[in-house]
């Protein structure tokens, strides 16, 4: 009997190893090993033609810390991060609530919000280039109108990181747009009547009814976009290249010049190493934290 | 996305190498950026096409990489996963990282003949200037340029400026400058984005001083007469208000120019094409002004010799460069984009005999090749190189005086550079 119970356990240990293998092996090729391997050479120095390389030990990443450029472009990803993923989701919700309204023209409205979308950043970051040149540009010809001298948006140190943020949020709301669009399309009118009913003022049925419906949405595109916070660097490539003076640089585009600029891939490797505990310890939060308070039905 | 379309091109070309014939001849590939307007791929493709008809026992890829940055990638990657290059074009100022990896070969290495190493002396000096290290030749002159001044005669002309006399010396760029500002319209553009230090060399050498030591171990950043060349930059915005302040995009500066938000713009020759086929109006080109001296930094892309080919491979890839920067190629290659001529002889040429007669402003940055340097380029370059935009901004944008910001450039420099005294 006992042997049984063994044997089954077994069996179904088995099976479930059996179950998760294929993931597993590809995680492991996709993920783990070269997470490791990044790890590995990020513990060595690097190696030239006149000095070949020793193991370090934790010597590269007493560099970063020592370095000012990693402070400045870590204080900009937080920033980066901090305004692009609250303003683009509230800019998502909002926009998704209007344009599930009964309003005319609905379906124009919905695609014009998801155009920005479609187009590749490269090509959305030369357009806004044109947007922010000084005197020539959209922007200064609209405030020129109203009497306001040209500004050089991208060329000057208090404005460089906000138009690079705004061109962010510009192009990720209608993304996520769509999803809340999608959900909001699945929550049955009769909750609404029901409120209704009950006399519940609209902003109350949002806020007590539509927004706790919508939160496992929320979750979704609050992690999508966390992870473009740290991922989305096409747009520096064109619009400042990270200047001026590191006023607009981000982790990924610094870790991109350390191993592919300057030749420096075990400093990139232990960049790339803190990023990802930073996103390891920011997931464990999440699941600890966000997921209680949210209901799934 | 353009991950994929690399890796497409890439495995494009693994496949191409993968399907040659066993008996087939030498088989080269190469890439190349191009970093200046115009539909260019197929200029470089015309000449390959030529030299195969001229040489059949030769295979040639050329591949497009991008720009500057993106080739070298491509290529660096290339030998590292495998699958290298034989030959490429790169940035000029790469020159001295790619000896640091060990990934080059001198061209003194595989001249042979009697022949060929006079054909190294017929290039312009100043272009050859960058990929001379350690007495060896390392690069040779392709895609090459000077900075010159654009003008906008018509403003001029409305300004009762006399168009055929551009600004010669500092002072006079700050009073004609001064005469065209008005209306909105500014007087003269410098960009200080993308190459910062490339444009900066320009103030410090009509100032009187290189920014670098000739074997790239030494940097001169807080030298009085570059310290003084950054405050004269800083000053045409802040003091004299002939240009904006803050940084000047490289990217949009060719349109502010054309659609004539400046009368001057200092930039690349090889836009010069770019801007005959836009502007609408009548433009005129000229050196540099001068200060204490005239001069210019040159610009570009070189040819390099990857180290991890066959002698065949090599001897292959030498007759491709000479094929390629001959003077009926070098004559035909300036007219498509404004590049430098890259020899005397390609001056010769009927071709660019007639060019330059109905287009005089094509001759001006060969001109100025007399008072070129060599582009700022060290060991560790990009990084040096890095410090050094920051610092410029940093001065341009006001967030430090120059004198600060170039004093912590060249404590930075030293610091990189010391390994490699």
């Amino acid at each position: 009997m006992n042997e049984m119970a063994r044997l089954q356990k077994r069996r179904l240990a088995v099976y479930g190893w059996m179950l998760s293998a294929p993931a597993l092996a590809l995680m492991s090729l996709f993920a783990f090993y070269p997470a490791i391997a990044t790890f590995w050479h990020s513990l060595f120095s690097r190696g030239t033609s006149r000095r070949p390389s020793v193991f370090a030990g934790f010597e590269n990443y007493g560099d970063l810390f020592a370095d000012p450029t990693f402070w400045t472009v870590a204080t900009n990803n937080l920033i980066y991060a901090g305004v692009t993923i609250p303003v683009s989701i509230i800019f998502a919700l909002v926009m998704a609530l209007w344009a599930n309204a009964h309003i005319p023209a609905r379906s124009f409205v919905r695609s014009a919000y998801f155009t920005p979308t479609i187009l590749p950043m490269i090509a959305a970051a030369n357009l806004w280039l044109f947007f922010y040149t000084p005197d020539l540009g959209v922007i200064d010809q609209i405030t020129g109108f109203f009497g306001a001298s040209p500004t050089n948006w991208l060329g000057q140190p208090e404005t460089a990181l906000a138009s690079v943020i705004i061109v962010t949020i510009w192009k990720e709301a209608g993304f996520f747009m769509i999803f809340y669009l999608a959900a909001l399309q699945t929550i049955p009118p009769d909750l609404r009547e029901a409120a209704r009913i009950e006399g519940a003022g609209r902003w109350t049925y949002t806020r007590r009814v539509l927004l706790p419906l919508l939160m496992p949405t929320t979750i979704f595109v609050f992690v999508n976009a966390m992870i473009n916070s740290v991922k989305l660097i096409d747009h520096l490539f064109i619009l400042t290249k990270g200047g001026p003076n590191n006023a607009s640089k981000l982790i990924l585009y610094w870790i991109w010049e350390m191993a592919f600029a300057y030749f420096d891939s075990p400093h990139a490797a232990a960049m790339t190493i803190l990023v990802l505990l930073a996103l390891g310890l920011v997931a464990v939060a999440q699941f600890r934290l966000v997921e209680k308070r949210t209901h799934y039905r | 996305m353009r991950n994929i379309v690399t890796s497409a091109a890439f495995a494009a070309g693994l496949m191409a190498t993968a399907a040659s014939p066993a008996f087939a001849a030498t088989e080269l590939t190469m890439y190349y950026p191009v970093a200046v307007g115009g539909p260019l791929t197929s200029v470089i493709d015309g000449m390959i096409e030529g030299f195969e008809a001229e040489n059949p026992d030769v295979k040639v890829n050329a591949i497009y990489a991008g720009n500057y940055d993106d080739t070298r990638l491509r290529a660096v990657s290339a030998i590292k996963s495998g699958d290298p290059a034989q030959l490429s074009v790169m940035f000029s100022i790469d020159v001295y990282d790619l000896i640091e990896q060990d990934l080059i070969v001198p061209f003194d290495d595989v001249v042979k003949t009697a022949e060929d190493k006079e054909w190294l002396k017929s290039f312009y000096p100043a272009l050859m200037a960058n990929g001379e290290v350690d007495g060896k030749t390392w690069g040779i002159p392709f895609q090459r340029s000077t900075i010159v001044m654009y003008y906008n005669k018509d403003m001029f002309r409305e300004a009762g400026l006399d168009p055929e006399m551009p600004p010669q010396t500092w002072e006079e760029l700050v009073s004609t400058g001064k005469a065209l500002s008005k209306d909105g319209k500014w007087g003269l553009m410098v960009p200080s984005t993308g190459y910062p230090y490339w444009m900066f060399q320009c103030f410090a050498i009509q100032n009187g001083k290189e920014l670098m030591s000739a074997d790239g171990t030494e940097t001169y950043f807080n030298d009085p007469a570059v310290v003084e060349a950054l405050e004269f930059w800083r000053g045409l915005a802040t003091e004299e208000k002939i240009m904006p302040e803050g940084t000047i995009e490289w990217g949009t500066l060719r349109q502010a120019f054309v659609q004539g938000q400046t009368a001057m713009m200092w930039h690349s020759t090889g836009n010069l094409s770019a801007v005959k086929r836009e502007a609408q109006f009548d433009f005129g080109v000229a050196m540099l002004p001068k200060h204490k001296q005239p001069g210019s930094p040159t610009g570009g892309g070189n040819f390099y010799l990857f180290k991890d080919s066959t002698d065949e491979q090599k001897e292959a890839s030498l007759a491709l460069i000479k094929y390629m920067t001959a003077p009926e190629r070098a004559a035909e290659w300036s007219i498509a984009t404004g590049y430098v001529g890259v020899t005397p002889d390609a001056y010769e040429t009927d071709v660019l005999k007639a060019y330059v007669a109905d287009f005089p402003p094509a001759l001006v940055a060969r001109d100025q090749l007399e008072v070129s340097v060599a582009e700022f380029s060290t060991y560790d370059t990009a990084r040096v190189r890095e410090g050094l935009n920051n610092a410029i901004q940093a001065a341009l944008t006001g967030e430090k005086t120059p004198e600060e910001a170039l004093g912590d450039a060249q404590s930075e420099a030293e610091r990189l550079l010391r390994a490699f005294h």
